[in-house]
């Protein structure tokens, strides 16, 4: 019997006789017999609870990839994930609600959202922020979307130093709405060289730190673009120590969240947040909780300003996300209220001092430097005649780095890119350098 | 409600954390001063113990599956089996960085891989991307693909109009907006489906598909699916189906030979994945032989030796995810569906169309149902003519007081009042017995006792709340 269907023999026949038909396959009878008919089944039995985790976990332990030690990065991040925060996500109570579409019965999860809108608005300096998107990429693609609404402006800037991942999701993204894509190059630093604004920009996206590791300068930055927006895309973890891109007058700051409390997980799920101005509060897709009160003054929150959304507004709707990523965020909000801001900045320097201490003993190595002057947080480019060499060294010595191809959309292709969260101890670090500094056999 | 904010003290923490090798204000100093954070956020200050009270406190002020019925229509609120919830914190799956070499990834790409192997076999469709993260963002792709499929035939500048049934989802309009379509709205018809006719007058050579939700919000299946598929496909359209109520048909059915050319399929609702407060989800889209040269990329490939990642689709749309997808949602939805095997995805669409026919026959007689058919998983009541002004929403509101989560109300917009129940396959036959009991004593009630419905819910942790309000006077987050 299948463990999850309570219904028994009896209970079908007598629910049957209730609703006037003999026997199940009448209740599909509108369903066009030439339909049922091509029906094909898979040729798969059931399995019980032994022989499914028997099979998923022959699945799980087939990978190798996470057993090595990770100094990967690219835009997903391995830092620790404390013991409360798995366990606050696992009451159920929280994880099997949906959106809280009847606030008197979805207090927890209303509460929590605005917990988090809070700390998000903290982390990046602005005014507002949603209650989550899918990922960073996708958040960074509405921004764009909705500067193109706010602005009419139809050309978006994008940096060469960008996410090649998230340039891709605008890519799609900005080719299904119509938009163009111009692309802003880098320079000896590593950082973003903005020449002229084209009349019709919609937006300049600034990511912080790009995708070779390096802080980009935001000042200025604003004024020069007239009404394009100023996108930044931050990794929240930085911002702890990092001055935030709405210090700068950033009109949207996006940015995956994964960092803050959740696991690589193969790439998802993951976070997107998503922060602006009070200003443009109705342009902004996605959910918002906001605080009211109930009928005996009671403080209370709501999902509000609802007719932004796709199930109000339909076709005028600001974006058509419904599902979210929920759970990420009360996952990010545990990790922030554990962490608080001493926590937070902790994670955040020794991630910094970590990194710094990996690239100055790497660029002692014979052969190795870094390749950017520019100031990084915890990733860097090492710069090497043969860097997919260098990078199956490290794998042999049970070390972890991104392919050196992710870089070749950046233009860099003698170098590859090493991310050092506070997860990685110093012995760790050590064989690091070692696996590079030893001579192949 | 009391927040984070409200507990704890300057200087607490709830974690403890290794210390650098030089003071925090060193390590600061290093950090040029142009780009120097000059105030921290300000976070929370709490312990453990004060942390873990106020998440709890916060929990049992929510409803979930967990905590009782959940009949939300259009959102299959199904029991979420619990070996899943251990699955998917495999190290394994959830360890695993996305960017390693394929070589590194095996077992995960081979989940991938059988996952959609799977998924193309219960949807009848040659071609699938793992990548959509919601069922929104399926038919953002959906309409993505149309779009490049319409490029590619020299048509984008000709077909503009994406035709939607007026009982459709919110979210078919706004993704079909997304891609710069304009949308035609079609009427239903007396029986609940697609007026036949009114179809005809609005194909045309402009016209670059539909987007069909099968069975529609009413519940009721599209009985004359292959002629509108048909009529689309005559008229040179494609046929987005969107599958958010595969669940009324699983194992039984397949979009495939309905004419479907796009489906989507949310792996949250069919496939028992838990709904998380919202998300995430993963909305897996299936596609017809036209299509599957614009599919996303990276597309899971199995070679002869190992799987690796197939990057060779030249006319792709691109990505739509930075990676691959919900992958553990994935993983919970594998093992869902390794549980289930054929003939369990059969008693699954049986027992949620049975439950629904149940509980439809059972209340018909105490509320209006504007459409009396053979419904699928879902159907729709009205609240119309409860008298002395209650409304719909009063009725959800004192179900509460009864133990239950309201079922979705004011959706379908074609029925006035409208109160949308889906009960799923999970709930005990005594269950929809005692909901439907609630639901005919709010009836009487409503007769006899009007403010209990007008002043409910009475025994959620807060009482009625003021939306507008909200708007009002806007608090969107806490003032520091």
């Amino acid at each position: 019997m299948n463990p999850y269907l309570p219904h028994t023999p009896d209970d079908i026949r007598e629910m049957l006789a209730t609703v006037g038909v003999p026997d199940l396959d009448a209740l599909f009878a509108d369903i066009p017999p030439e339909v049922q008919r091509r029906n094909r089944p898979l040729g798969l039995g059931g399995h019980d609870e032994q022989a499914v985790h028997g099979h998923l976990t022959s699945l799980a332990e087939r990978s190798t990839g996470h057993r090595l030690v990770p100094f990967l990065g690219g835009g997903v991040y391995d830092h620790f994930v404390p013991a409360v925060v798995g366990h606050i996500l696992s009451r159920a109570e929280f994880y099997t609600a949906y959106t809280p579409y009847q606030p008197e019965v979805s207090q927890g999860t209303l509460t929590w959202m605005f917990e988090y809108q809070t700390m998000i608005c903290e982390l990046t300096g602005m005014e507002v922020a949603n209650a989550s998107m899918y990922d960073g990429a996708t958040a960074l693609a509405e921004a764009v979307l909705m500067a193109h609404r706010a602005t009419g402006g139809r050309t978006v800037l994008i940096p060469r130093s960008l996410n090649p991942h998230l340039r891709e999701v605008v890519a799609t993204y900005a080719w299904g709405a119509g938009l163009t894509v111009a692309e802003v190059p880098y320079d000896a630093h590593g950082r973003l060289s903005l020449n002229g604004i084209p009349p019709n920009a919609c937006a300049l996206i600034v990511q912080q730190p790009n995708a070779l590791g390096v802080l980009e300068d935001l000042a200025g930055l604003k004024d020069r673009l007239g009404k394009a927006f100023l996108i930044a895309a931050a990794n929240p973890i930085a911002l702890a120590v990092v001055e935030p891109p709405g210090a700068f007058g950033a009109d949207v700051v996006v940015g995956e969240g994964q960092p803050l409390g959740n696991p690589v997980a193969f790439g998802g799920p993951l976070l997107g947040f998503f922060a602006t101005r009070m200003e443009h509060l109705r342009r902004m897709p996605g959910r918002v909780s906001g605080q009211t009160h109930d009928l005996d003054g009671k403080i209370g929150y709501v999902m509000t300003f609802q007719t932004r959304e796709q199930h109000i507004r339909r076709e005028g709707a600001t974006s058509n996300i419904c599902t979210n990523s929920a759970l990420c965020a009360l996952a990010a909000t545990v990790y922030l209220a554990a962490l608080g801001p001493g926590g937070l900045r902790r994670v955040a320097l020794l991630s910094y001092e970590r990194a710094h201490a990996l690239a100055d003993q790497i660029a002692t190595i014979p052969g190795y430097s870094l390749a950017l002057a520019g100031p990084f947080f915890h990733e860097f480019v090492v710069r090497c005649a043969n860097p997919e060499a260098a990078v199956e060294r490290l794998r042999r010595e049970g070390i972890a780095v991104l392919p050196p191809s992710f870089l070749h959309p950046l233009g860099v292709r003698d170098g590859f890119l090493v991310a050092v969260t506070e997860k990685r101890t110093p012995e760790e670090l050590d064989r690091f350098v070692s696996a590079l500094r030893r001579k192949d056999r | 409600m009391t927040t984070i904010y409200d507990q704890g003290r300057p200087g607490r923490r709830a974690v403890s954390l290794p210390e650098p090798s030089h003071p925090e204000a060193e390590i600061l100093d290093s950090i040029p001063t142009d780009l120097r954070r000059r105030t921290p956020p300000r976070l929370p200050e709490v312990s453990q113990p004060e942390l873990i009270r106020h998440y709890t406190a916060l929990s049992r002020m929510n409803y979930g599956v967990d905590t009782g019925f959940y009949p939300l229509g259009s959102c299959t609120m199904k029991h979420n089996p619990r070996l899943h919830e251990d699955l998917a914190r495999l190290p394994g799956f959830a360890g695993l960085h996305p960017l390693l070499p394929a070589e590194e990834c095996q077992g995960a790409l081979a989940l991938l891989w059988e996952m959609g192997e799977y998924l193309k076999g219960i949807t009848g469709m040659p071609g699938i991307t793992l990548q959509p993260a919601a069922g929104a963002h399926g038919e953002l792709t959906g309409m993505l693909l149309f779009k490049k499929w319409l490029e590619d035939r020299g048509e984008l500048g000709a077909r503009t109009k994406i035709l939607l049934p007026d009982s459709a989802h919110g979210t078919n309009p706004a993704s079909a907006a997304m891609v710069g379509f304009s949308v035609v709205s079609i009427p239903s018809d007396r029986r609940g489906m697609v007026d036949l006719n009114a179809l005809k007058q609005a194909l045309g050579p402009d016209v670059a598909g539909i987007m069909l939700t099968v069975p529609n919000t009413l519940g009721i299946f599209e009985e004359d699916i292959l002629t509108i598929t048909q009529l689309v496909h005559n008229a040179g359209g494609l046929c987005y189906f969107d599958g958010a109520n595969l669940n009324a048909y699983l194992g039984r059915a397949r979009p495939g030979d309905m004419g479907a050319d796009v489906f989507h399929i949310n792996l949250h609702k069919t496939f028992s994945t838990p709904h998380g407060g919202g998300g995430p989800g993963a909305g897996p889209v299936t596609v017809s032989e036209a299509l599957v040269p614009y599919l996303p990329v990276p597309g899971i490939a199995r070679g002869e030796e190992a799987y690796h990642l197939d990057w060779n689709k030249p006319k792709t749309i691109g990505r739509v995810h930075p990676y691959f997808g919900n992958v553990l949602v994935i993983v919970r939805a594998l093992a869902y569906l390794l549980t289930l095997g054929d003939a369990g995805m059969r008693e699954v669409s049986g027992g949620a169309v049975l439950a629904a026919n149940y509980l439809k026959a059972k209340l018909k007689g105490t509320y209006k149902l504007p459409y009396d058919r053979l419904v699928k998983h879902e159907f729709v009541l009205s609240g119309e003519g409860l008298g002395h002004g209650l409304r719909t929403l009063d009725v959800a509101k004192r179900l509460m007081d009864y133990g239950f989560h309201p079922p979705t109300v004011y959706f379908p917009l074609i029925v006035k009042e409208a109160l949308m129940i889906e009960p799923t396959e999970t709930e005990p036959r005594e269950t929809l017995d005692a909901f439907a009991s609630a639901l005919v004593a709010i009836a009487a009630e409503a007769r006899e006792r009007p403010e209990l419905l007008r002043e409910a819910p009475h025994t959620a942790p807060v009482r009625r709340l003021d939306e507008a309000n909200a708007v009002r006077e806007p608090k969107l987050r806490l003032d520091l």
